[in-house]
């Protein structure tokens, strides 16, 4: 890096200027002074022609890199939402949801669900993100979410670190990831099979902490997102 | 390191000077991705494409560098060729691509691939730079895969997503966490410096042997 | 301010930047060999650390919005920079400080930690507070699981081990056993 001492630490081995080391390439450049618009230019043609590659890389690979993204959103909202016809993007923007993107905000920064819709153009439910910090790290994941009958439609994990073996069946068990479909949040974890209500999910065994911030986050996100589904609701019920 | 042939530069950096194993360089990526087989293969792989476009590229610029930006330009170089390998990979195989995460934009600061490019593809013709590149490059892929294995094996019971001990197997889960790489890659040094000692060793030890049989 | 929080002491213990991400090895198997060193060197770490997520931010928030494919290329050279800028500052400043961390900085600079925390903070989106909160916790990480490893290399140094064993090996099932002693920190802060 250009934290390296200046010339005189040059690696061993360079061959001195004019020994003519038979398999040696020429002799590096060690002239005591180089003039600055040579390095200036050196780094600046580097830095030139990086840019170009990168440029046209980043437009050969972009569509691919895109297309898997939005692939990937398709298959989790199909997930959790039980295979709608198709799903709209909604904005929440001023504590109220929109399908358009006002002027000048950037899409990036703003928080979203997606509305999914069965074939005869019914509305099925919201697709909702939610995040907390579990036993290891964050655990994101994405559920679905019936305003109407205020039950879940599905649930699933998209990242999380939790113990291999243990924490990550609440990814990979479907005996865990299975029950959230139809319950009715506020949820609340039970231990050993008991759970029968509506509300009560059956954590798993070994890794309880893991299974609770699941329920937490959605608990959270459902309160977080309850007032705007419903303002949207009554909208668009007139 | 000068009048080596050119069997010499290719095979060098695979075993005798192994990077990982024998110099020590490019430890955080040999510990970090190393939990399953599949991987360490795609790390070795990115690694391997970086190091040799690197080389290359600096044997056949080391006219126009001049020696006090060298590094930096180096940097640069090495920094263009790993953005490459990136965009590549996530748009191959975005999978592997999440599972390395932020490791693949991390071959930067392997100091593996500066070291070749400052004592040996800077100084040497662009065949030679590119056996080199080529030999570090397969030496670093099979200490992956060495770390990799292990890790998997033990850690998960499977080698390369194939189930090997059948499901009876209880996996030993700390070898795929943090842990394991380190104890992984201790034991395997500890296992190779015993192995060279006992081969250095064979023409004194059987005196030795002699010796203490006599004693008792 | 929970969150902050949260994201110092996980990057801190948790998910300790050396003993759970592997980051930041060199300088822990290189200069870990007396416990005074391994201060210093944590200190220049912290500090460093802290300026590189000051770059990260303003480079995110200001340039690398319209340009994500130099994002690498311009952590490494801003980060690089600023270091030495720093170091030629401190130097002049206060010979002091510059002798007890000076020649640390330019180590750091091609440590993995560095760049490690300027594309963690960018993948997880954190602002200007939590990539602080962040870069503190990773560089306190840092520092303890340096000073733990030379003070358990310290006094180990007179121990019988077996001759194969001594050096990276040793340092290496150290470091195992110290990794497999953090992971008890998992859970840490999570609710029950």
């Amino acid at each position: 890096m250009s934290g390296a001492p200046p010339s005189g630490t040059s690696a061993p081995g360079t061959p001195p200027p004019g020994t003519g080391a038979p398999a040696a390439a020429p002799p590096v450049l060690e002239e005591p002074h180089v003039p600055a618009w040579r390095l200036f230019s050196t780094l600046g043609a580097g830095g030139a022609l990086a840019g170009l590659l990168l440029v046209f890389v980043f437009q050969l690979t972009q569509p691919a890199i895109q297309a898997h993204k939005e692939l990937m959103l398709q298959q989790a909202v199909n997930e959790v939402l039980g295979a709608p016809e198709r799903y709209d993007t909604l904005y929440l923007v001023d504590g109220a949801l929109t399908p358009e993107l006002p002027d000048g905000v950037d899409e990036r920064t703003l928080d979203r669900v997606y509305h999914g819709f069965a074939a005869d153009g019914v509305p099925v439910g919201f697709a909702i993100s939610a995040s907390r910090p579990g036993f290891q790290d964050v655990i994101r994941l994405i559920f679905g979410y019936d305003a109407a009958t205020g039950r879940l439609l599905g649930m699933r994990v998209l990242e999380s670190k939790e113990t291999p073996g243990l924490g990550d069946k609440i990814e990979k068990d479907a005996a865990f990831t299975g029950q959230f479909a139809g319950c009715e949040p506020p949820l609340v974890g039970v231990k050993g099979g008991a759970g029968s209500a509506p509300n009560e999910i059956d954590t798993i065994t070994g890794a309880t902490i893991s299974s609770v911030t699941v329920l937490r986050a959605i608990n959270d996100a459902v309160a977080h997102w309850r007032p705007a589904l419903d303002a949207y609701a009554r909208e668009h019920a007139r | 390191m000068r009048g080596t042939t050119a069997q010499q530069d290719l095979i060098r950096g695979i075993w005798r000077e192994n990077p990982v194993l024998v110099q020590m360089l490019g430890l955080c990526p040999a510990l970090a991705v190393t939990n399953s087989v599949e991987n360490s293969l795609a790390m070795g792989i990115a690694t391997f494409f970086v190091l040799c476009c690197s080389s290359v590229l600096v044997a056949a610029l080391k006219r126009f560098i001049p020696h006090e930006v060298r590094i930096s330009t180096y940097i640069l170089i090495i920094a263009t060729f790993v953005t490459v390998a990136d965009m590549t990979l996530e748009a191959v195989r975005p999978d592997v691509h999440k599972a390395l995460g932020a490791f693949i934009a991390l071959i930067v600061v392997n100091c593996m691939i500066l070291g070749r490019q400052e004592a040996f593809a800077s100084k040497r013709p662009i065949g030679r730079a590119l056996l080199d590149a080529a030999g570090t490059g397969t030496g670093f892929m099979i200490a992956l895969v060495m770390m990799g294995g292990v890790r998997e094996v033990l850690g998960a019971g499977t080698f390369l997503g194939v189930s090997i001990f059948g499901p009876s197997y209880e996996p030993w889960v700390v070898m795929i966490l943090p842990p394991g790489g380190f104890l992984t890659l201790g034991i395997w040094l500890l296992g190779l410096s015993w192995w060279q000692k006992r081969r250095a060793g064979d023409g004194d030890a059987a005196p030795t042997d002699a010796i203490q049989g006599g004693g008792a | 301010m929970g969150d902050l929080l949260w994201i110092f002491v996980s990057a801190a213990v948790v998910n300790n930047f050396t003993l759970a991400l592997f980051l930041g090895l060199c300088p822990f198997m290189g200069v870990s060999g007396r416990v005074a060193t391994a201060l210093r060197m944590g200190l220049a770490n912290i500090f460093v650390l802290t300026i590189t997520s000051l770059c990260a931010w303003a480079l995110n928030t200001y340039v690398l919005e319209h340009a994500p494919y130099l994002r690498l290329i311009s952590f490494i050279v801003v980060i690089a920079s600023l270091v030495q800028i720093t170091e030629m500052a401190i130097k002049k400043l206060s010979p002091a400080l510059f002798d007890a961390l000076g020649i640390f900085l330019p180590l750091i600079t091609t440590n993995c930690a560095i760049l490690g925390l300027a594309i963690f903070q960018t993948n997880r989106g954190y602002g200007l507070f939590e990539g602080l909160a962040f870069a503190l916790g990773a560089g306190a990480g840092l520092t303890l699981a340096l000073v733990l490893m030379a003070s358990i290399r310290e006094s180990s140094e007179l121990a019988d081990v077996p001759d194969m064993a001594r050096g990276t090996s040793l340092v290496l099932i150290i470091a195992g056993s110290l990794s497999l002693a953090f992971m008890g920190f998992a859970g840490l802060l999570s609710s029950t």
